[in-house]
């Protein structure tokens, strides 16, 4: 360190030595390691160790900031966190705290809310206009004249505020993990610590959270006597030999919320912890005392003196005057004696008779004791230099201050310990309940909800022998909680013995200038003011005078505001009461709240094809739906046109995987489903569909679909994309209700499903599969299962677009190989993809309604024009009783279709518009669009009835007021006579049993088969197939790093569920695991598990399966034996992605994705969320290494395995 | 975040239950319309401890869960129709 490498080493070496004390065993700061650093232009020498505040007050720097509204000269004042003089910005971050942040190499700060710099600030002058600034300024002012309020409006935001957001800061991307323990102490001083270690010496999982970078609280810093010092190397030695208890530090918790789940913020991120019990040992915050002038440089708490002297070896200052009003004052102007620091005097609030030992002790060090006095204002010798003298006055009987008889004594600071405030927003935020104790002056609690434990001084304990035994006390009783300790616990310590606070340390001036909230520049006067005006609730009173809602969150303003209001109100404590406790406890970084988050979606088996083919997508619900292909260059219109007549003239091909699919079985089935939906389905016929159309039980509708009969007791269910999830749910709990014999399963996931329409589309079907599609054996709405390229498919005949359609389903893992062969066949036949928007024309053409697009919320089957679906000859329907009212009152609106004349040319009318009728709102459109096929715009509209008959006109408000004259027609537009679907009229076009024999059955590609492709080679592991490319070589260990995410989900599986499950699989060999969530291994390394009472999965090894160079295995065994008719048994196709994770940071990794604490789980199967997607989770073995392997829907695959690669590259991994 | 203890699954956030609303009896269709409306329309919303539907959803359990909702807490939770298993 010389001249020569640092240009400022004069002026920043001097400054670091002159306030540096020597070096003493157990300060915080390393001296062998220099940081420079700049602060508003100036370069300084700090240690590494010391906070920015320590490292400019070590260089003797006292003016570190500005206030929010006035502009006042500000320095160290708590140096804890507890206000917020010094914040300071380095360009990218603002208002870094700077008493508690470390400086590091190179810093280049500068404080914020400045105009000109610290130093010149031209804000300054609002201190001088302060009494023009009264309290609720801004409520009252500028209001009149109303014009000129804009030109107010935008001063004031210049001068609000603090700190400036740089724009082109970096975005963070700041993780967030969960964490468990059995017992969470918050706070590390002597009660926390004890607390923890007893509750670990009981063999209790404890987290202890600390701020600060070391833990030890007080006892870090207050009392400079070699007990103190003992007393916690001994704690921080038996915390450490303790493996179940870990000490977080730099680490705030700073919410609680309801069972025992508290946020933990550190700088990285935040840390949501699950405890079973809390032990809340928060300590308390020093208060300051008020006069005129209490917030200049040079005045400072003295725990803030005391943390410079121990933590930094920095002299505070060189002759200060010492406030008292309890024993910790006494010790505080000892501490600073023993650092060679000239206390000139100890001025004490109380009368003579308080604390007469330490009265008589500091005597001896020849400081001398005002008893009975105050510190009636403070004096500002320069700005740079803070105050040069303070002025005290006697008080009389009352506590009421003479200043006629004030005496001004020189000094260079002031060091005030007037009173403490029990740190209890966190127990506060529990539901703890406190209650204010006279003989304390503080706030105690009075009972806790079960499991919550306070602590120390939260409770009133101030001496340090009380302290560690009321945290052994706490710890014990947590551990008592929870089961783990039956011994006697200790008393609860006695109250201290004189009261360590003052009851109303406050001294007026007329001049004012006293301050209660140093973060708002709230004084004295303003909260006399509020009062006068009548906001003198407490809760009133913070929000008009905004005290306690800076960025301290009132921790040294709350208590002397509750002091004054219920002073000036003539009130106790208790009835004035306290603003209430809400998280967070201290401001949390935006870039921790807004940082990772988890927003799920679903990609069909056939998204890469759409990918491929040009497709532009829209959302829908969790999904991305193809909208149009636009192909070449075609631009939207065109593209939509295009794939309309496509579908007319030709066969388009649309994924439909979106659709809910659900299969229902068992000797109740159509009676259930009877009951479910509006129509008839016990006499269904065996290989047929009928519409089905779902209402709640007012009669609204709420969803439909298609319902085929496979069996007489076996129904495969479809619904609209949106509600499938819903559906399946109220499937489930009607069953319940309604004690019905019926298996219910979501296959919505396990199953592709794409329609294949047009007049083509009989051709290129028996083209590529073994199914006779003449028109007698496969007539519109029938229902085969079949073989479709050797893949197994369910065929539904149906019309929803208005051709000859059919809606193939097939395993999702065989859907991309099926799509590719469809167009090898199909394009000759003219074949090509649509998306939605074709198929919202097509269908709109047809006149089919589109549940929650021509429906809203109130919509009835009978305003739909569906009452045909509505069959009353049954005994129940959910929605029937309703409807038979509905149906006995007059229609309120019917649902019509329209069209606009013919020339229209003008911009069309969009959905919602409204249908105008003398003036008044008669309706709305639903669905409109320019129909190719028709040559005009067509659209669904809600119209009176009185207006609903084909030929009548009405008037659409359109953009801008303008009004569109439609016509009512009669539906639908397109193919009344239904025509379109009998196609096979002419006996030429009769098509027999397909040409081409099946082939062989593809291989079943992974969910995630596109995202290994894109992988480097290293990474992809086996090879060969398509069957095993997904199964990540172990041997990638050692490059990949601590995690391998390993893909076997083309291993074959299957869920077997139902009342006669268990029997079947018993008869077929298998043992059955005998408990929920229990499992048993497989012959060939597989898995057997219990998912419910009647519901099994069976998986077998990635080595098996129906691949020639492979083991046959269990599930191929099974699904051949479940080909002869098992009654009570459903066999579920399963197409999950599923994968292996393992390596040495796994445990890490789902600590960030998943809120399930494993260590609980054992080898048990959990069901639970996962980076927001449902998921089966089970620790097992792999290739003789723990892993957990995980399983979900396949369609989730994708999200799920970028998600959790992303995490895995993150951060600390 | 509050927890919910599931029969099957055990205790869990709260972040993985779907709200099913109160358990009702729905009455017999012949009930006159006014006493089907109330049923259709009307909830009780009294303090006290109700019994209410709740599903976890990755696991599809529909379970019964009593919650007072005076001061938010559950009492006890089971599987529809075994509200005497475990008293």
């Amino acid at each position: 360190m010389t001249a020569t490498h640092e240009p400022d080493h004069k002026a920043a070496g001097a400054g670091t030595s002159s306030h540096r004390l020597p070096p003493r065993a157990g300060e915080w700061i390393d001296r062998a390691r220099p940081i420079r650093f700049r602060f508003e232009g100036r370069a300084y020498l700090g240690f590494a160790g010391d906070t920015i505040s320590s490292a400019l007050a070590a260089s003797g720097v006292r003016l570190l900031g500005r206030s929010f509204k006035y502009h006042r000269p500000r320095g160290i004042y708590s140096l804890a966190n507890h206000d917020v003089n010094v914040l300071v910005s380095d360009g990218t971050r603002t208002n870094i705290r700077a008493d508690v942040t470390p400086v590091w190499e190179g810093a280049d700060l500068r404080a914020v809310n400045t105009f000109g710099g610290l130093e010149s600030d031209s804000a300054r002058q609002f201190d001088r206009l302060g009494r023009f600034l009264p309290v609720g300024f801004y409520y009252k002012t500028f209001h009149k004249p109303r014009n000129l309020f804009p030109f107010w409006e935008r001063q004031m935001r210049g001068l609000a505020g603090l700190g400036k957001i740089d724009p082109n800061a970096p975005r963070l991307r700041t993780a967030k993990r969960y964490e468990w323990c059995d017992v969470l102490v918050v706070g590390s001083g002597p009660s926390g610590l004890s607390a923890a270690v007893a509750a670990a010496e009981q063999g209790l999982r404890v987290i202890a959270v600390e701020e600060r970078p070391h833990p030890g609280g007080t006892l870090c810093f207050q009392d400079a006597s070699p007990q103190v010092a003992q007393t916690l190397a001994e704690l921080l030695a038996r915390a450490r030999a303790l493996p179940s208890l870990t000490i977080l530090s730099n680490t705030v918790a700073a919410g609680y919320y309801a069972d025992h789940w508290v946020a933990l913020v550190d700088a990285e991120r935040m840390t949501k912890v699950r405890a079973k019990s809390v032990v809340f040992a928060t300590g308390a915050f020093e208060q300051p005392a008020l006069f005129r002038n209490n917030d200049l440089p040079g005045v400072m708490l003295a725990s803030a003196a005391q943390r410079l002297i121990r933590l930094y070896s920095v002299k505070p200052f060189q002759r200060p005057v010492v406030l008292a009003a309890n024993a910790d004052a006494y010790r505080a102007a000892l501490d600073m004696r023993q650092a060679g620091i000239d206390v000139r005097m100890i001025v004490d609030l109380r009368p003579a008779e308080a604390n007469r030992d330490l009265v008589a002790h500091v005597a001896k060090e020849g400081i001398p004791v005002r008893a009975a006095h105050a510190v009636y204002e403070a004096s500002l010798g320069s700005e740079l230099a803070g105050i040069d003298s303070v002025t005290i006055c006697p008080l009389d009987e009352d506590g009421e201050p003479r200043p006629g008889e004030s005496l001004r004594i020189e000094c260079d600071g002031l060091a005030m310990s007037v009173g403490w405030a029990p740190a209890d927003s966190l127990f506060c935020q529990a539901r703890g309940k406190l209650k204010y104790a006279g003989d304390l002056r503080q706030f105690v609690p009075t009972s806790a909800p079960p499991g919550v434990f306070a602590a120390g001084r939260l409770n009133g304990v101030y001496d340090l022998a009380g302290r560690l035994s009321d945290g052994r006390r706490a710890g014990l009783a947590a551990a008592a909680f929870l089961g783990r300790y039956s011994g006697d616990l200790p008393d609860a310590p006695p109250p201290a013995a004189s009261p360590p606070s003052h009851a109303y340390p406050v001294v007026e001036h007329p001049a004012g200038k006293v301050f209660v909230d140093l973060d708002e520049d709230v004084q004295l006067k303003d909260l006399k003011h509020a009062v006068q005006e009548g906001f003198d609730g407490v809760e009133l009173l913070k929000r008009y005078s905004t005290f306690g809602m800076g960025p301290s969150q009132g921790k040294i303003a709350n208590t002397n505001t509750i002091r004054v209001l219920a002073h000036l109100r003539g009130q106790s404590i208790d009835e004035t009461g306290s603003p209430t406790a809400r998280p967070f406890f201290h401001p949390v970084p935006l870039s921790h709240l807004a940082g990772r988050g988890f927003h799920p979606h679903r990609e069909t088996a056939l998204h890469s094809r759409h990918e491929a083919a040009g497709a532009k997508f829209i959302p829908a619900g969790d999904w991305l739906r193809p909208a149009y292909y636009a192909g070449g260059s075609a631009d939207r219109e065109r593209a939509i046109v295009a794939e309309v007549e496509a579908v007319r003239r030709r066969a388009g091909l649309i994924d439909v995987s979106t659709l809910g699919k659900l299969e229902i079985m068992g000797p109740d089935a159509a009676r259930f489903l009877e009951r479910i939906y509006t129509g008839r389905f016990a006499r269904m016929n065996v290989g047929t569909t009928r519409y089905g159309l779902m209402c709640d039980e007012s009669g609204v509708i709420i969803d439909d679909g298609v319902i085929g009969r496979l069996t007489d007791d076996r129904f495969y269910v479809t619904t609209t994309t949106t509600a499938s999830g819903s559906v399946y749910r109220e499937m489930q709990r009607w069953a319940i209700i309604w004690k019905l014999n019926v298996v219910l399963a979501n296959v919505t996931g396990a199953v592709a499903a794409m329609n294949l329409a047009g007049p083509q589309a009989p051709s290129i079907l028996a083209a590529i599969s073994d199914l006779d599609v003449s028109e007698m054996a496969f007539p519109y709405l029938g229902l085969r299962e079949g073989n479709v390229l050797g893949v197994p498919a369910r065929i539904l005949r149906t019309g929803f677009v208005g051709e000859v359609g059919y809606e193939i389903h097939v395993p999702a893992q065989c859907a991309a190989q099926l799509w590719d062969g469809i167009f090898e066949t199909g394009t000759k036949h003219g074949l090509r993809p649509f998306g939605v928007e074709a198929q919202r024309v097509l269908r709109l053409e047809k006149g089919h309604v589109i549940v929650s697009q021509d429906t809203d919320g109130l919509t009835t089957p009978f305003e739909a024009g569906m009452g045909w679906a509505v069959k009353d000859d049954k005994p129940f329907f959910i929605g029937g009783r309703s409807l038979r009212i509905v149906a006995r009152k007059p229609l309120k609106r019917r649902l019509v279709g329209f069209t606009l004349p013919r020339d229209y040319a003008g911009p069309l009318p969009s959905e919602c518009h409204l249908v105008i009728d003398k003036g008044e709102i008669a309706g709305r459109v639903t669905s409109i669009v320019r129909s190719p096929t028709i040559g005009q715009a067509i659209g669904l509209a809600y119209v009176r009835p009185s207006q609903a008959q084909p030929g009548t006109k009405f008037t659409i408000r359109s953009d801008g007021g303008r009004l569109v004259e439609a016509t009512v027609v009669e539906l639908p537009f397109y193919d009344r006579a239904n025509a379109r679907q009998s196609p096979f009229a002419s006996p030429k076009d009769v098509l027999s049993r397909g040409e081409r024999r099946p082939g062989e059955t593809p291989f079943p590609t992974s969910p995630l088969h596109e995202r290994f492709a894109k992988l480097p080679p290293e990474c992809i592991g086996l090879g060969g197939t398509p069957r095993t490319v997904a199964i990540a070589d172990p041997s990638v260990e050692s490059a990949a790093g601590a995690i391998q995410l390993c893909d076997v989900s083309t291993s074959p599986r299957m869920t077997l569920k139902g009342p006669a499950a268990g029997e079947f699989l018993s008869k077929n060999g298998l043992a059955l695991p005998e408990q929920i969530y229990d499992h048993l291994p497989l012959d060939g390394g597989g898995l057997i598990v219990r998912t419910g009472r009647s519901e099994f999965l069976i998986e077998d090894s990635w080595t098996q399966g129906p691949d020639a160079q492979r083991e046959r295995g269990v599930v191929d065994r099974l699904r051949q034996a479940i080909l002869t008719p098992s009654p009570g048994v459903l066999s579920v196709w399963r197409q999950d992605v599923s994968l292996l994770i393992c390596g040495s940071e796994t445990e890490s990794l789902l600590a960030e994705v998943c809120s399930f604490n494993f260590r609980e789980a054992g080898e048990r199967f959990v069901m639970t969320q996962l980076a927001g997607v449902s998921c089966s989770i089970l620790r097992r073995q792999f290739r003789g290494l723990p892993a957990y392997q995980l399983w979900a829907d396949g369609t989730y695959g994708p999200y799920l395995w970028e998600t959790l690669l992303d995490v895995s590259s993150d951060g600390t991994h | 975040m509050k927890l919910l203890t599931c029969p099957i699954n055990g205790p869990r956030p709260l972040s993985e239950f779907v709200f099913g609303g109160e358990v009702r009896t729905m009455p017999d269709d012949n009930v006159d319309d006014a006493a089907w409306a109330d049923y259709v329309f009307n909830r009780a919303g009294e303090p006290g401890v109700r019994r209410e539907w709740w599903y976890h959803v990755a696991s599809g359990t529909w379970f019964v869960a009593e919650r007072d909702n005076l001061n938010d807490e559950f009492v006890r939770t089971y599987l529809y129709g075994a509200e005497g298993a475990d008293r």
